[in-house]
């Protein structure tokens, strides 16, 4: 089953609590914490890809315990007018979803291999990436 | 070979007759056929460069208000221009930034609106605010002015640019332990990336090392429009530094002052720029011709990435406390390849500046010159070169004698 990413909203009353582990321990739920936060009022945010078998399952006692879950809607959107291929953007992508085709020296933007950790959009001295909800 | 005057080239512009190549071409070119014949071949050669270049800047003749008013101060969109000029002349530079932006008080501060995106907003025939404070004269008796303006209610508006199109640059490297910000991008901490900021083989100023071609009155492809240089660049350095053996000698830091007219030029090649947690600033699209006048000017005109190297600069001690030396010459070829090693340790690279639009650059020159509509500017003056003796100086502090007093 190939992976899926979700965005997670914990209620800062859970907020404490340890509950992902649960996904791998009794669901076994391969998971890859993308980005986790808790803001000032103590709710949670967390982009989580989740793989197996019983990933409904594991959803479903998250939904349990409280925790919002919802597909990630949230993308990284690479304007392509106003890129200038300048290429500022490529070694600060961790994922090398933003990568320059040699020797053409294109920037290409790969959106499967993103993770919207956001970093080019602040990075783009041309203000070429933004976020989508 | 004898050698080619500007008038006979430009005569055979002017008849269509002219051989022109990109910079990427006469790189292939005299590798195939060596520099004697592509010297005799080749016309003229045409390079490019489009990356951030602060100092750039406009100056703008508003015309005159009823009453009239003597600008004291002026904003551009809530941008401050400079005056202490005549009455409406005011000058917006490429990193002048708003008066209530937070800059970096929370850093890295994004810098997302600053001059050099009032310059673009101009060049894409936007409305822009204008704000003007006076003080009241008798023969300027306003006091304050707000309205609306775009490029064409001005009379002048001209790009006048005292530092563009840097022969070389620094390949920007961090050693410290924390995230850089800086005008070569944002640099990871340990040698985590290397950026770099010319567009090597396409750079003008590398094609013509020694000055022989280039000078007052060269005409070039500025912002998408017509130029000229108009003098060297601030911080003309145009030395030629101690290479690694075997590398051919490369200047590092001749530099153009260029002006051209604004309301020629498009947004496509004058962009405003944000660099995170840095400033505001404004690429510049460059393309200068180089007329191949003998077999000296087309060698080293012909010299490709392999042969042209950048210095690599510790962003995290060394830049900004000025300390001198470097980290060694690292060659464009392997710049552009994605990764350098560095103390054993591979470096990603990166660029700033877009050599997909430098070689663009060089394609629309190259078609002017073969239309017929664009001309060689003979230099009423060269510029200096690597033997003028040029010596960087650099700002003393000096104590005033009253510090503790």
């Amino acid at each position: 089953m190939a992976p899926n990413k979700i965005v997670l909203r914990f209620p800062a009353s859970i907020a404490d609590k340890p509950i992902i582990f649960h996904l791998v321990k009794d669901y076994d739920l391969m998971i890859n914490i993308l980005k986790a936060h808790i803001n000032p009022h103590k709710e949670g945010t967390m982009v989580l890809e989740v793989e197996g078998v019983r990933a409904e399952d594991g959803l479903a006692f998250l939904r349990d315990q409280g925790v919002g879950v919802q597909p990630l809607t949230e993308e990284i959107v690479w304007n392509e007018e106003r890129c200038t291929h300048c290429g500022a953007c490529t070694a600060i992508c961790p994922t090398r979803a933003l990568y320059v085709e040699r020797p053409a020296m294109l920037v290409h933007f790969d959106s499967e291999a993103c993770v919207v950790c956001q970093l080019c959009v602040r990075a783009c001295p041309m203000r070429a990436m933004e976020v989508r909800f | 070979m004898a050698d080619k005057t500007f008038a006979e080239i430009n005569a055979k512009i002017q008849a269509g007759k002219a051989v022109v190549v990109t910079a990427d071409e006469l790189v292939q070119l005299v590798a195939e056929k060596g520099v004697g014949p592509a010297a005799k071949e080749v016309d003229v050669v045409t390079t490019g460069t489009f990356g951030p270049m602060c100092s750039s800047g406009a100056y703008f003749n508003f015309g005159h208000s009823a009453p009239r008013i003597k600008f004291h101060r002026v904003w551009l969109n809530g941008v401050p221009a400079a005056t202490g000029f005549a009455a409406v002349d005011a000058f917006m530079g490429a990193t002048a930034l708003p008066d209530d932006d937070p800059l970096n008080t929370n850093h890295p501060g994004d810098f997302r609106y600053g001059g050099g995106h009032v310059i673009e907003d101009f060049v894409a025939g936007k409305s822009v605010r204008l704000k003007v404070l006076g003080y009241g004269t008798d023969c300027y008796p306003r006091r304050e002015l707000e309205t609306t303006v775009n490029l064409d209610d001005l009379n002048e508006a001209v790009l006048f640019n005292p530092r563009n199109a840097y022969q070389n640059y620094a390949c920007a490297v961090n050693t410290g332990p924390r995230t850089l910000y800086t005008y070569m991008g944002v640099l990871k901490p340990g040698l985590g990336n290397a950026h770099f900021s010319t567009s090597g083989q396409l750079s003008p100023l590398l094609k013509d090392p020694y000055f022989r071609t280039i000078g007052l009155g060269t005409r070039i492809f500025l912002g998408g429009g017509i130029g000229y240089v108009v003098w060297n660049g601030t911080q003309h350095f145009p030395a030629i530094p101690a290479l690694p053996e075997g590398a051919p000698p490369v200047p590092s830091g001749g530099t153009l002052a260029v002006l051209g007219d604004l309301k020629q030029m498009s947004p496509k090649w004058l962009r405003g720029t944000s660099m995170l947690g840095y400033g505001a600033t404004l690429t510049v699209g460059i393309g200068i011709p180089i007329p191949i006048l003998n077999e000296e000017i087309c060698y080293y005109a012909s010299r490709p990435d392999s042969e042209l190297y950048a210095p690599i600069i510790d962003y995290a001690e060394a830049y900004p406390n000025r300390k001198p030396g470097n980290l060694g010459q690292v060659s464009y070829a392997a710049l552009k390849s994605g990764a350098i090693t560095l103390d054993e340790k591979e470096v990603p690279t990166a660029p700033v500046s877009s050599y997909h639009k430098a070689r663009e650059i060089s394609a629309i020159l190259k078609q002017w010159l073969l239309e017929g509509k664009f001309l060689l500017g003979e230099p009423v003056q060269l510029l200096p070169g690597p033997d003028a003796g040029i010596k960087p100086k650099s700002l003393e502090i000096r104590g005033s004698g009253r510090r503790n007093g």
